[in-house]
């Protein structure tokens, strides 16, 4: 089966005062393509921990971390903005736009840091910009947009660099329970197409919609199992979720 | 990656805060603008001051006869000769090899009437003893009739070549030629040959040679002027007598090589003080190494102007840094996100250095725009206090009136290059503080 993330024995220590905080104390999974995962845990858990080393924002103490055929614990820090540039799609809790850029202009940030903006992939922006339903909004700046809205301008985003895998954090934190909702369709749509999604949250609302749930207890796998009583959005949900109108360029090199 | 892409995202971010941003430019600006008008001012005085100095010929050497201070005694019969003498003219021309000629001169205030005009005051001026050479030396130009010529000197002729301020005052509404000038002290008349064009009073240098003031001059030939006056002037002036000896008041030492000045100068003031060394009556000027010496003053001047332009320079740069510092831990959370999304250290450094360049640089290149305009607004500004306020304009040095400000051409690509480097210099600090962060904590930021 083809992996998008092999984590083995991971750990990750941290020095505070002479005094070492082993956050994460060994931890290993796999994460097949197309998986749909949640990683939940209590405050100190480290399920912060994991989640900056799944998002190659920090380098493990020790153990490995396959994204596909490379190594990233093994990574300096150019090499780890590569890979975040290129196969890593971010969707944050705060949305994370830059205020100064338009919906279309942030969509296209990660392009921009893989020197891959060209004529076709303003159309690839822009077409990931409408299949999120902010058609009407490309010239818009975040400050122009709801909290819901921003949220698809971020993974509009997450998907332009066409990820291994997207890491959400909970993405869903800061919205009401209706909009939510659509942006967990979103996401399961995303899924259904075939995108592999990890999320990060401690809300088991949220969390029933993955296919599987990853629970951290003190550095370690307390569970990792298939959720069973999995919540799935109905298809004419899921129709609304996403505007598939139109088809979305493919990533072209240059 | 330094493409149009990165550079309008930099004018994007520096739009945010559009007062912040023209505020800063503004320090750069100032910066920018103050070396040129500084090098501008610089340049037009030092170019006033060598043309001056050329004026007095750069090939030439001076030699001023100096009235020895008055040594007690005013009511001494005894008159003291002083000065240069004839025999000296001789010798000079006659054993220095690099010599062309020795143009002998001799000036003597005076008064000039015009006897046949009663309605025309006498006017003092300046009686100038002097050969035809005088006027090709002291680049006097002819208006009408001629200078003096060889002839006239040679036969010691009543002929006199008058100054044009003169020929207005003492015969405003006829001809001069021809006519005749009146010295009631000497009791003599001289027929005018010619008249001189205007001429501009040349500037006092280095003391021993005052400022000239040709305006009211009047110019005969030095063999006559010795043949009628001789060489005692006697002077009576509300009850006290005065009386002064002298043969020459100036000679004027031609050399053919400018090259050779130097070593000629060093000749000429051997001879002279061949018998006294510690003479104090004859002041030797050597043009050439005013020159030499206004070159030297304008270099200095130029680096005077260039530090404080400097420091303003540098003032515009702190501006900018402590801006840059601002931005970049407002825009912490910015950086998180471009980090988190792939930025590389680099790539925030280019950012935010893009970022001050292009403050530095709107600042540089409107720094250069004002102050490549400055001549032009120093002259309005001088007409404007002529006209608003003429007590305050009268009592401007003239200095401030006469000189004209050159700018300097290399100032502006100077200008230019400073402010990207006044750019780089004070940006990349912030810059590098601001790749510098952990994108974890830089994402977690308020």
């Amino acid at each position: 089966m083809n992996l998008a993330v092999r984590i083995r024995n991971l750990e990750k220590h941290y020095v505070l005062k002479s005094e070492t905080v082993r956050a994460l104390r060994g931890v290993s999974f796999d994460v097949p393509a197309g998986d749909y995962v949640a990683i939940m845990g209590p405050s100190g858990s480290g399920k912060s921990t994991l989640l900056n080393l799944l998002g190659c924002l920090d380098k493990p103490t020790s153990g490995s971390y396959f994204l596909g055929d490379d190594d990233v614990a093994q990574m300096n820090d150019d090499q780890l903005s590569e890979i975040r540039a290129s196969r890593l799609g971010f969707v944050f809790q705060s949305y994370n736009l830059i205020q100064q850029l338009t919906v279309v202009e942030n969509i296209e940030v990660p392009l921009y840091y893989m020197d891959r903006i060209n004529a076709k992939s303003r159309q690839r922006s822009i077409a990931l910009a409408k299949m999120v339903g902010l058609g009407e909004r490309l010239d818009h700046r975040p400050t122009q947009l709801s909290g819901g809205q921003q949220q698809r301008v971020a993974i509009a985003r997450s998907l332009v660099n066409d990820p291994y895998f997207i890491l959400a954090d909970e993405a869903t934190g800061n919205l009401d329970s209706v909009t939510t909702a659509e942006i967990l369709a979103l996401f399961q749509k995303l899924n259904d197409e075939g995108r592999t999604i990890i999320m990060v949250t401690h809300e088991d609302e949220v969390a029933e919609h993955a296919k599987r749930v990853i629970r951290l207890r003190d550095g370690l796998i307390q569970s990792d199992v298939i959720n069973t009583h999995r919540k799935v959005f109905p298809p004419e949900v899921l129709a609304k979720a996403a505007n598939p109108s139109e088809p979305i360029p493919a990533l072209t090199a240059g | 990656m330094f493409n149009l892409r990165t550079w309008q995202l930099g004018v994007k971010s520096l739009f945010l805060h559009p007062m912040r941003s023209a505020l800063t430019v503004l320090g750069i600006l100032i910066g920018v603008a103050s070396v040129i008008w500084l090098l501008a001012v610089g340049e037009g005085i030092s170019q006033k001051a060598q043309k001056q100095i050329e004026e007095l010929g750069a090939e030439n050497i001076i030699v001023r006869s100096v009235e020895p201070p008055d040594t007690g005694g005013g009511s001494s019969r005894m008159v003291t000769p002083f000065g240069l003498l004839r025999s000296e003219h001789r010798i000079l021309a006659n054993t220095i090899p690099t010599i062309v000629d020795v143009l002998p001169i001799r000036e003597v205030k005076d008064k000039f009437a015009n006897t046949a005009n009663p309605n025309v005051k006498p006017v003092d001026g300046r009686l100038v003893g002097c050969t035809p050479e005088y006027a090709d030396v002291t680049r006097l130009q002819i208006d009408r009739g001629h200078f003096l010529t060889h002839r006239e000197v040679e036969t010691g002729a009543s002929v006199c070549v008058i100054a044009a301020n003169l020929a207005m005052t003492l015969f405003p509404s006829d001809d001069p030629i021809n006519k005749e000038i009146y010295l009631p002290d000497a009791k003599d008349y001289y027929r005018i040959v010619g008249v001189l064009k205007p001429k501009t009073a040349t500037a006092a240098i280095g003391g021993s040679l005052a400022a000239q003031d040709f305006s009211k001059d009047v110019y005969i030939p030095i063999t006559t002027m010795q043949r009628r006056m001789g060489d005692l002037i006697m002077r009576r002036s509300s009850g006290t007598f005065s009386a002064k000896q002298f043969e020459l008041s100036q000679l004027t030492i031609r050399v053919e090589d400018v090259n050779d000045v130097p070593k000629t100068a060093e000749l000429v003031e051997a001879t002279l003080k061949a018998r006294d060394p510690q003479r104090q009556d004859i002041a030797i000027v050597v043009p050439y190494e005013l020159l030499e010496q206004a070159r030297t003053t304008k270099v200095m001047l130029m680096l005077a102007f260039g530090l404080v332009a400097a420091i303003s320079l540098v003032v515009g740069g702190i501006g900018i840094m402590n801006i840059m510092l601002a931005t970049v831990t407002e825009r912490t959370r910015e950086i998180g996100i471009r980090r988190a999304l792939g930025g590389k250290r680099r790539d925030i450094i280019r950012q935010f250095l893009v970022e001050t360049i292009v403050l530095s640089v709107v600042g540089g290149l409107t720094g250069i725009m004002i102050g490549v305009l400055f001549p032009a607004l120093y002259k309005f500004a001088l007409y404007a206090t002529e006209k608003i306020a003429p007590v305050t304009y009268a009592k401007l040095p003239d200095i401030a009136k006469e000189i004209e400000p050159q700018v300097v051409m290399l100032s502006i690509p100077l200008g230019f290059f400073i402010s990207v480097i006044v750019g780089v210099v004070f940006g990349i600090y912030p810059a590098i503080r601001a790749a510098k962060m952990d994108p974890i904590e830089a994402l977690r930021h308020e």
